[in-house]
């Protein structure tokens, strides 16, 4: 019996819930761990990086507001999709040998578990009432920045992505992603899953490209509330600096970090005085 | 820049648009007139506290105080509303109403003595020619809990027996309970009853409770014809105090500017000290302006404030303090 | 008008110049930098002047980069020493005697602060000496209970702070950054503002008085110069900056590229939203004292009144009305509501700003005031008919100006009142609680007053959003900044 030809798939960008190629038509060759053609990937130009940020800001609001049980639902369930697809996820990690990719993919699912868990904690550990000298009510919300960009660690490990992606989201946050340029496949196909998540779209945007050609154009573009610059390397610096133009929250990630620093670094708290009398 | 009191008082006069001619409205029923009760804004207490608290530290320039003194003198509805009254005690402060310190003559007289109503001949016989008013608590007070034909007679009663002023209260119950027609229709008899004195409205905002309450009854009390909208009958646990008289003196601008109606503003009970009144005229001064600083348009109902003031005055003149003996008791 | 209204048989009263003696402040001629628990010799001094007569108060020190070297190496000597491993108990006694020291002397600062910064003494009496004393108690108590704060069992301090401040709260904003430095164990290096040095260097003889061991906090007086040397220091491990958005975005480009902690309180175009049900007196009132407290040198100034168009005219008529009752003149007058603008280039600033609106089209109304004739000085003054696209409505003025549009839905509101990039703070006035939440939930802002305006309190946090900064100052918040959490 003859073996059955594969269909591949054809990787293109997650922008406002729907997958177009780059506007720019541009694609470049992703390669495996032994250097074998793997896919050819969309390459994404400035123009998607607008419409991604559109997309996401058009998303904020929406998914700001939605209860935070919702949005635990939401990122479980996404959790839930991903654990039947483990294998094929891990067949798509490419890892340096000495990595597990099935671990690291059990590992992600896990921690998305962990960051649908945090959706409805966070104002509680975070925010309060405050017990100010008059007669006030007073209490402080975390809220999300707003549009948050995230550069995904180089490595691809999909933990490390989901991270990058994840906090932000679980804080009411609505994410613009940039994957890895070497190693984006497992990334990409875990945010498909969104797709049958209920995730809502343009919450996570997803772009594939070369980030010293979007990096400056994403950490300059001034509707992008906050940075996350884990896989910002060697150009981590450079990006932080640009993201004071608008004066971005960053986030640069420290050997040792509680995973908690990343859940705060996109929020900002508001805090709310009433008067207390009749 | 310091002497701004002046400057900033006759700007807050300029700036009140009082329109030349009085117009009271007219409510067709209980249902228009609660929309119109309704339609009055609300009031933040905490504001309201906020506000007074900053007025609370301004301080006086030592010429003005001494004059300030003599105003609230001026302004003091000298009352005596004990079971224990007699003709003898009226007499006495009558006296005192007169001439509250006779050591010295240029001590302005109180603006009134306040009395029940069975008083009022033997207070009218003492202040003949004096230029002291006889004010008198009418109308079932301090309760107002009795018909309103009783109410009536009681007033008519004082009316008749020399009264140029009728202190009247409400039925707080029928107010608390909606029956704001029937406050209003009250009022509107008991102004009738007064003939040619002067009315003024008791709230009781102590049984009021809330300042949103407070604003109105205000209104209501002007809307159905008062001449003075007044705190406290001075016989339950909380008078005057400063909220509810910014409130009161708000409502009398507004209601000036909106009707043309003077309305005066009497704080009664509690208030015994010269700073306590002192504090009182700065809430007036910067609330409605100069044009209230006059007992035809403030008034405080108290007793024990006057001999505080005379201390006060008299210090101001000799620079020491005096001892309290040195004025009569009443 | 009534004739009656012109006449009173008893005449206004008058309030007393009510003054503040000028000596309370016991100023030196001449003021060092505050180095390693010892005060400098002065030099290369520059006059700073009482905003409200233009004369020099004294003369203070601008600190040199070889100042600013030695600040940091003792602060660095002071951390690694001392500070850091002390335990938070002897720690938090520090902040408590600091902060009783601070009441005792608060007659003092408070004149200090008047003079040198021209808001008036009702305000450096009841609001900023009061304040900064309570952030010091508040912080106290914090030294030993990190592990409670919420950011792990022993969270560790970052170092060396740089902190820099304006010139709107001299006094407090020192306290807003020392004291949350120190209690979570930080030493630091604080810059005050060029135009008001005075209060932080009566505070640095609190701190003598206080025992703090030398080097734990170092004042650098100087202009931006120093400031800049501050931020750019590599001894510096934080950098906390307060001030204008423009300088935030430089100190943040330094402090990216140096990979250092930043957090920034910057600029505001503040809404105060104003809806018909709202209690108008009251509203009257938070409208003044959100625009005109200070000299309306706030960050987070009600500057841009939203009000529902029903009642606009009322309110704007109400207002009027009052403002012409505001006392301008003397900062240390008792009875002194509106001080001294406190620069001759923040007058010039102001007054390009309003001259500009009165360009565009929008309606000037000035209190009629009668302003001193010598000093910095700029009548309390609204615009109305003011558009959204008119400077007065985008730009922060950061003086007595306040700029007045209307809304109709509480949708609008919202969307006039988010429509600027910056977010530090809004009002909501309306008797409708379910409603005022709605609002302050869609709001764009860290704070937001609801039925009050310009409340401070050290156990709630400060901060903006979006370009008006990031890090809050306050409550168990304001440990984060100065935590490795």
């Amino acid at each position: 019996m003859s073996e059955r030809l594969d269909v591949k798939k054809t990787y293109k960008l997650l922008i406002k819930g729907q997958f177009p190629r780059s506007e720019s038509g541009r694609t470049y060759e992703v390669l495996d761990a032994r250097g074998a053609f793997l896919a050819n990937v969309a390459r994404a130009s400035r123009k998607d990086v607008r419409e991604a940020v559109l997309a996401a800001r058009g998303a904020q609001p929406g998914w700001s507001a939605a209860s935070a049980y919702l949005k635990g639902q939401i990122l479980y369930r996404w959790a839930e999709m991903a654990e039947s697809r483990r294998r094929d996820l891990a067949d798509l990690v490419i890892s340096p040998e000495t990595h597990d990719a099935e671990r690291d993919v059990a590992e992600a699912i896990d921690r998305l578990v962990w960051y649908a868990g945090w959706t409805d904690k966070v104002a509680q550990v975070y925010g309060g009432a405050n017990p100010v000298a008059g007669p006030y009510f007073n209490f402080s919300l975390p809220r999300p920045c707003g549009v948050v960009a995230s550069f995904a660690p180089p490595s691809g490990s999909l933990v490390g992505w989901v991270d990058s992606v994840a906090a932000a989201l679980c804080t009411g946050n609505t994410v613009l992603s940039l994957l890895s340029p070497s190693r984006p496949l497992a990334a990409f196909a875990l945010a498909e899953l969104t797709a049958t998540s209920d995730l809502p779209p343009g919450v996570l945007n997803v772009l594939t490209g070369d980030p010293g050609e979007l990096g400056e154009v994403i950490a300059r573009h001034e509707d992008v509330d906050g940075l996350d610059l884990t896989g910002g390397d060697e150009r981590g610096a450079d990006l932080a600096e640009w993201a004071a133009d608008s004066l971005k929250r960053t986030y640069r990630p420290h050997e040792g970090d509680d995973p908690t620093r990343r859940l705060r670094a996109f929020i900002d708290t508001t805090t709310v005085w009433h008067t207390v009398g009749y | 820049m310091s002497e701004l009191g002046l400057t900033s008082s006759s700007t807050l006069e300029r700036v009140i648009r009082v329109p030349s001619v009085e117009r009271r409205p007219q409510f067709a029923d209980e249902v228009q007139l609660r929309r119109a009760l309704d339609h009055l804004s609300g009031v933040d207490a905490v504001g309201v506290a906020h506000r007074v608290g900053k007025l609370a530290t301004r301080s006086l320039k030592t010429s003005t105080k001494m004059r300030a003194i003599d105003v609230a003198l001026s302004m003091i509805d000298l009352t005596t509303l004990e079971g224990a009254d007699t003709p003898g005690r009226v007499a006495s402060l009558c006296a005192k109403a007169r001439r509250p310190d006779p050591e010295d003559p240029t001590t302005p007289a109180a603006a009134a003595v306040c009395v029940y109503p069975d008083l009022v001949e033997d207070a009218r016989r003492h202040l003949v020619g004096s230029g002291v008013a006889v004010a008198s608590v009418a109308t079932a007070f301090p309760s107002g809990r009795a018909p309103l034909a009783v109410k009536l007679a009681d007033v008519a009663a004082a009316v008749e027996a020399g009264a140029d002023e009728i202190d009247m209260v409400i039925d707080r119950g029928a107010f608390l309970s909606g029956r704001v027609g029937q406050v209003f229709d009250d009022i509107v008899a008991v102004k009738a009853a007064c003939r040619d004195a002067h009315l003024k409205v008791i709230l009781e905002t102590g049984e009021l409770v809330t300042l949103d309450n407070v604003k109105r009854a205000s209104w209501l009390a002007m809307w159905a014809g008062a001449d003075f909208i007044k705190t406290s009958t001075g016989k339950v646990s909380v008078n005057a105090t400063p909220t509810v008289g910014l409130v009161m003196l708000e409502a009398v601008r507004d209601f000036a500017e909106e009707t043309g109606a003077l309305v005066g503003v009497k704080m009664a009970g509690g208030i015994r000290t010269t700073k306590d009144a002192l504090r009182y005229l700065v809430l007036v001064n910067e609330t409605v302006g100069g044009r209230w600083l006059s007992p035809d348009l403030f008034r405080f109902g108290a007793s024990s404030l006057m001999n505080d003031l005379l201390a006060q005055r008299r210090k101001q003149q000799i620079g020491a303090y005096v001892r309290p003996e040195r004025f009569s008791g009443d | 008008m009534s004739d009656s209204f012109l006449t009173s048989p008893l005449g206004a009263l008058e309030y007393a110049p009510a003054p503040e003696s000028a000596s309370l402040a016991r100023l030196r001629d001449s003021y060092g930098l505050f180095i390693d628990g010892s005060f400098t010799e002065p030099h290369s001094v520059s006059d700073t002047v009482n905003p409200a007569t233009g004369e020099r108060l004294a003369l203070y020190t601008r600190a040199s980069s070889e100042d600013v070297d030695a600040a940091v190496r003792s602060a660095r000597r002071a951390y690694e020493m001392v500070w850091r491993d002390m335990p938070g108990s002897e720690r938090a006694k520090y902040l408590y005697r600091i902060a009783r020291l601070i009441q005792e002397r608060s007659r003092e600062l408070a004149v200090v602060e008047t003079l040198d910064n021209g808001k008036p003494i009702r305000e450096t009496r009841d609001v900023d000496i009061p304040l900064a004393a309570a952030h010091f108690f508040y912080y106290a108590g914090w030294a030993d209970k990190l592990g409670y704060a919420g950011f792990g069992p022993a969270p560790r301090p970052l170092g060396v702070a740089g902190q820099v401040i304006p010139w709107n709260f001299p006094l407090l904003m020192a306290a807003w950054k020392l004291a949350p430095a120190l209690a979570a164990g930080n030493t630091c290096v604080l810059k005050p503002a060029e135009t008001t040095p005075l209060s932080a260097l009566v505070l640095a003889d609190i701190l003598r008085q206080a025992e703090l061991p030398p080097g734990v906090v170092n004042i650098v007086t100087g202009d931006g110069v120093t400031g800049a040397d501050l931020v750019s220091h590599p001894g510096v491990d934080k950098i906390a900056f307060t001030g204008s958005t423009e300088v935030g975005r430089i100190i943040q480009r330094v402090a990216a590229r140096a990979g250092r902690h930043l957090t920034l309180e910057l600029g505001g175009k503040g809404a105060n939203i104003v809806f018909e049900d709202a209690p108008l007196d009251e509203v009257i009132e938070g409208i003044i004292d959100g625009i005109f407290f200070n000299q309306g040198h706030v960050c987070c100034a009600g500057s841009r009144l939203l009000v529902e168009e029903s009642m606009a005219d009322e309110v704007l008529r109400r207002l009027r009305r009052r403002m012409d009752q505001l006392r301008v003149g003397d900062p240390l007058d008792k009875n002194t509501d509106v001080g001294a603008i406190n620069s001759a280039a923040q007058l010039a600033k102001i007054t390009e700003l309003t001259e500009a609106g009165e360009r565009e089209g929008a309606e000037r109304y000035s209190a009629s005031c009668v302003l001193p004739d010598r000093g910095y000085w700029f009548a309390p003054t609204v615009f109305s008919n003011v558009s959204q696209t008119h400077r007065i409505a985008r730009e922060e003025i950061f003086g007595p100006v306040l700029s007045v549009l209307t809304f109709r839905t509480p949708d609008e509101a919202v969307a006039k009142a988010n429509n600027t990039p910056y977010g530090l703070a809004c009002g909501v006035w309306s008797e409708k609680g379910s409603r005022t939440l709605w609002v302050a939930e869609r709001l764009k802002a860290g704070v937001v007053w609801a039925n009050t305006y310009n409340q401070f309190d050290p156990t709630s946090p400060f901060g903006g959003v979006r370009e008006s900064g990031f890090g809050r100052e306050g409550g168990r918040q304001g440990l984060e900044a100065y935590l490795d959490v």
